[in-house]
């Protein structure tokens, strides 16, 4: 089996957390932009997570031969400083032309307040400039359904965006078709309690297809599984699907999404 | 699939969790002290499981989610608790 973790924050994992994923078939790793666990002090900090995630990291799982790509952004949770966010973002454009960049990420909404969506529509305009992908992060629990809706109005306000070169991270049930609908595609995260579970994730896509839908870990420095991509893969066999259509999810789906950006090549395709 | 094979594959899974909801609603009585919002809103989510059709997960989601719709001032801290405290 063959797929694509499309959003692991490798960072925070060890290198046998490469040395399983690659064993379990991944074929390319991208890693979002993240909170660390506790706010960086300073826009600087960010530019040495910057040039982490877009040297090391890619070195570090070039050892297991493993393409490792990543997404740009100051992450919702230390939007709150408005000051210090447009300090980060201004720095953002000096590492978008490097070689692993596949665009702007995760952004989007935690706690759904006005600062966090101030600093939402500066990313969504800095993306439209530099014609960049975007991956939103939607908030956890209570808060996602609220701000998945305003998230979704920022982004249609934004003549500037194709909805399809835009992915809605950790969708569920009861935000999943807002965002198909709105010519979105929509991430599931599967994680151990507080998103879905594999047999969720599987109904979803039984339920609204598997056209723009794609599957991650999102695995970090939290409670999560490095493994949970290839273990859904296994429960899609368990219950019918083809290897080809467990394939065309957990591989061609996030290839074809992440290929808008040209940047985003495979060993093997050359 | 068919049911048959539905409840051959969740049918233990899925009376593991009920089980385990019971066990908490117990706990929960047995327990002294004030509860707060999380088991209203947890005791509302839970009629939506009785209910006919196949959008309980959805219902109960919404259940437990913030159903305003305007941007907070500020945020309150970063992290969320699972149901809305109004
Ligand atoms: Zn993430």
């Amino acid at each position: 089996m063959r797929y694509i973790e499309p959003h692991g924050h490798m960072v925070s994992r060890t290198t046998d957390d490469y040395l399983d994923m690659v064993t379990a078939g991944c074929a390319a790793v991208c890693e979002p932009a993240f909170w660390a666990g506790f706010d960086r002090g300073s826009a600087s900090g960010f530019r040495d997570y910057f040039g982490q995630l877009t040297e090391h990291e890619p070195r570090r799982a070039a050892r297991y031969g493993l393409p490792h790509f990543c997404w740009l952004c100051i992450n919702p949770k230390e939007s709150e400083d408005t000051r210090l966010a447009e300090d980060v973002i201004a720095l953002i454009p000096e590492f978008l032309g490097r070689p692993t960049v596949l665009g702007i990420g995760e952004i989007g909404l935690n706690k759904n307040s006005r600062n966090e969506l101030r600093v939402l529509e500066m990313h969504v305009d800095l993306a439209a400039r530099h014609d960049q992908l975007i991956l939103v992060h939607t908030p956890h629990l209570e808060d996602k359904l609220k701000g998945t809706r305003l998230i979704l109005d920022v982004l249609r306000a934004d003549s500037r965006i194709r909805p399809e070169r835009v992915l809605i991270d950790h969708v569920e049930e009861h935000t999943v078709r807002m965002v198909l609908d709105h010519g979105h595609w929509g991430g599931m995260t599967l994680y151990p309690i507080s998103k879905c579970t594999p047999a969720r994730a599987v109904d979803i896509l039984d339920v609204y297809g598997s056209d723009r839908l794609w599957m991650n870990s999102a695995c970090d420095w939290g409670e999560s599984v490095p493994l949970a991509v290839p273990r859904t893969a296994l429960e899609m066999r368990r219950r019918g699907w083809s290897a080809a259509a467990v394939d065309r999810v957990v591989y061609q789906n996030p290839v074809r999404f992440l290929s808008q950006c040209p940047k985003f090549r495979l060993p093997e395709e050359g | 699939m068919t049911r048959q094979q539905v409840l051959d594959l969740y049918f233990m899974d899925a009376r593991c969790k009920l089980i385990e909801v019971a066990a908490f609603l117990d706990r929960v009585d047995r327990a002294t002290g004030e509860a707060d919002f999380r088991t209203v809103a947890f005791r509302d989510a839970l009629r939506h499981l009785a209910s006919e059709g196949t959008g309980r997960t959805a219902a109960v989601l919404r259940t437990l989610s913030d159903p305003t719709e305007q941007p907070v001032e500020r945020a309150p801290g970063k992290g969320a608790v699972g149901a809305w405290p109004g």
